[in-house]
């Protein structure tokens, strides 16, 4: 399971303290899931009350990513992190900021479901909304997964899943286009779709993100700013280690 | 430029050192070190380079000291030693039978764990080799204590009292004036076996300090049992394991991303 062996220093404290980290990331992460899923939930439904739990909850988020913060800083002056212990430690950092503006993102959705319930519902009951919110999330389990197994290769996949994110989303907004044009009484509704979409759109790319700093924590390699062809290239190009 | 920075530079990353760039001063070839029937250094190949900081680390009894002491063949005191294969420093074989060690070790000079000054003043230490070379003109002597000691970044500290006991300095300047004391007669390579591993944190800082301000003049090599260490002054690490070389490259790359399994599990404190 573990590939980087973080449970084999000598030091049995130090292996607590990395995979304690590891949980609570995987804590945070599976609490900013649930707030996505919540608040797509609340706007497809027209659900205000569980949309306003998705606004209080952020603050918990918000939280969590402090005090992982706090524990990275402890490790680092503690235990002076190296190869990849120092690298299970930066992308810890990183991958926490990335989850946290996902925690914002759930957040917006949630305002405007808000809005949203006040308004006529359409007769396509937000459908695009419901099917761009699952395409996400199931990137979002699977890059969580990647991070708690540290499978470059499945990171690699999900990454890939975030231009498929691009294109259904592109195709939301024409639609919101057309219905905008077809009636301007759609407009104000709309506009808030179209936000909405964007917000989910964007967690896909902080899940690409995420992926990105798995594989430079399994490869040591920074991957970031380059195409998913190249990181393959570059990865499959890269001997295993002795 | 109006915002004062250089952009293009701004996105550079920072070169990274690589072994392939540098001038080599000293070249292990099929090395192998025997005490008696046991085998100390198994095939040592090696190329460490010039002007730069290597640093040897790895578990006591890996043979990192026995491969330093290679360098100036201090090994040669040790009557069941034998060694095969090379060692060039600056294109001389060193094994060679022939060759003056005492001429040798002015070349390649050492500092060791223990601070040992000999028992005379602060001058007498570091005037020591130029008088084994023969050297009598008091203004000569005068200056190149002087530089010396500036060049350990000991000469503030001890300017007032030159004359008096090298015992009475603390640790951590007594080990700066021995390493005042082995750059007076101008080595080449310096070799340092755990210079620091007697000393405070702070003494420790000003020798590695010292260190860095050295590389421009002389090949440093360094033996560590401090990774820390190891990481903060040198710009290539040789991790070393039973005898063997495992890895060497430069510091920044093994310590983020090793090569080995083995040097990965030792610097991070797994057991394999």
């Amino acid at each position: 399971m573990d590939k980087l062996n973080i449970d084999h220093h000598i030091s049995r404290r130090f292996n607590v303290e990395l995979e304690e980290i590891r949980s609570r990331v995987l804590a945070m992460g599976g609490m900013v899931e649930t707030q996505i899923r919540n608040a797509i939930t609340a706007l497809v439904d027209g659900d205000t009350e569980l949309a306003e739990e998705v606004i209080k909850n952020d603050a918990n988020v918000n939280l969590a990513e402090v005090a992982i913060d706090e524990e990275c800083s402890h490790i680092i002056a503690r235990r002076q992190p190296a190869a990849s212990d120092l690298r299970l430690i930066m992308t810890v950092i990183k991958t926490i900021t990335d989850l946290e503006r996902i925690g914002d993102q759930a957040e917006r959705i949630a305002r405007m479901a808000k809005r949203l319930a006040e308004l006529e519902r359409p007769k396509n009951q937000y459908v695009e909304i419901s099917s761009l919110g699952e395409h996400v999330l199931k990137m979002l389990q699977n890059t969580l997964d990647a991070f708690a197994r540290m499978d470059a290769e499945a990171a690699i996949e999900v990454a890939k899943e975030d231009k498929k994110v691009d294109i259904e989303y592109d195709a939301v907004m024409r639609q919101s286009l057309t219905y905008m044009l077809e009636d301007t009484r759609n407009i104000t509704r709309m506009l808030d779709v179209m936000w909405s979409a964007r917000a989910i759109e964007r967690i896909g790319d902080h899940a690409k993100n995420i992926c990105e700093y798995v594989i430079f924590l399994v490869k040591g390699k920074d991957v970031r700013h380059i195409s998913i062809e190249q990181v393959e290239e570059e990865l499959h190009s890269d001997s295993k280690k002795q | 430029m109006t915002h004062g920075f250089d952009l293009e530079a701004l996105g550079r990353a920072r070169s990274h050192l690589s072994l392939r760039n540098e001038n080599i001063c000293i070249e292990a070839r099929d090395l192998q070190l025997f005490y008696g029937d046991k085998q100390a250094l198994h095939n040592i190949n090696m190329r460490i380079p010039e002007k730069r900081v290597s640093a040897f680390i790895g578990p006591s009894g890996c043979g990192k000291s026995t491969l330093l002491r290679c360098f100036n063949r201090m090994n040669d005191l040790v009557e069941t030693c034998r060694i095969e294969g090379q060692i060039e420093i600056n294109g001389t074989n060193i094994n060679n039978k022939a060759l003056d060690v005492a001429e040798l070790r002015q070349k390649v000079g050492m500092v060791f764990q223990k601070p040992n000054p000999f028992p005379k003043s602060i001058y007498e230490n570091v005037a020591y080799g130029l008088r084994l070379q023969g050297v009598k003109s008091r203004r000569i002597l005068d200056e190149v204590v002087e530089k010396s000691l500036r060049g350990a970044a000991l000469w503030d500290e001890v300017k007032d009292r030159l004359h008096d006991s090298a015992l009475g300095l603390s640790g951590g300047q007594q080990q700066r004036l021995v390493i005042a004391r082995a750059i007076a007669i101008e080595p080449e390579v310096l070799l340092l076996d755990e210079p620091a591993s007697a000393l405070d944190p702070i003494s420790t800082l000003k020798i590695e300090e010292l260190i860095n301000d050295l590389k421009s003049k002389y090949t440093i090599v360094i033996v560590t049992h401090n990774m820390q260490q190891a990481a903060r002054v040198s710009d290539y690490t040789a991790f070393m394991y039973m005898g063997e070389l495992i890895e060497f490259g430069d510091t920044d790359s093994l310590f983020t991303n090793p090569k080995k399994k083995q040097t990965e599990d030792y610097i991070t404190g797994r057991y394999g």
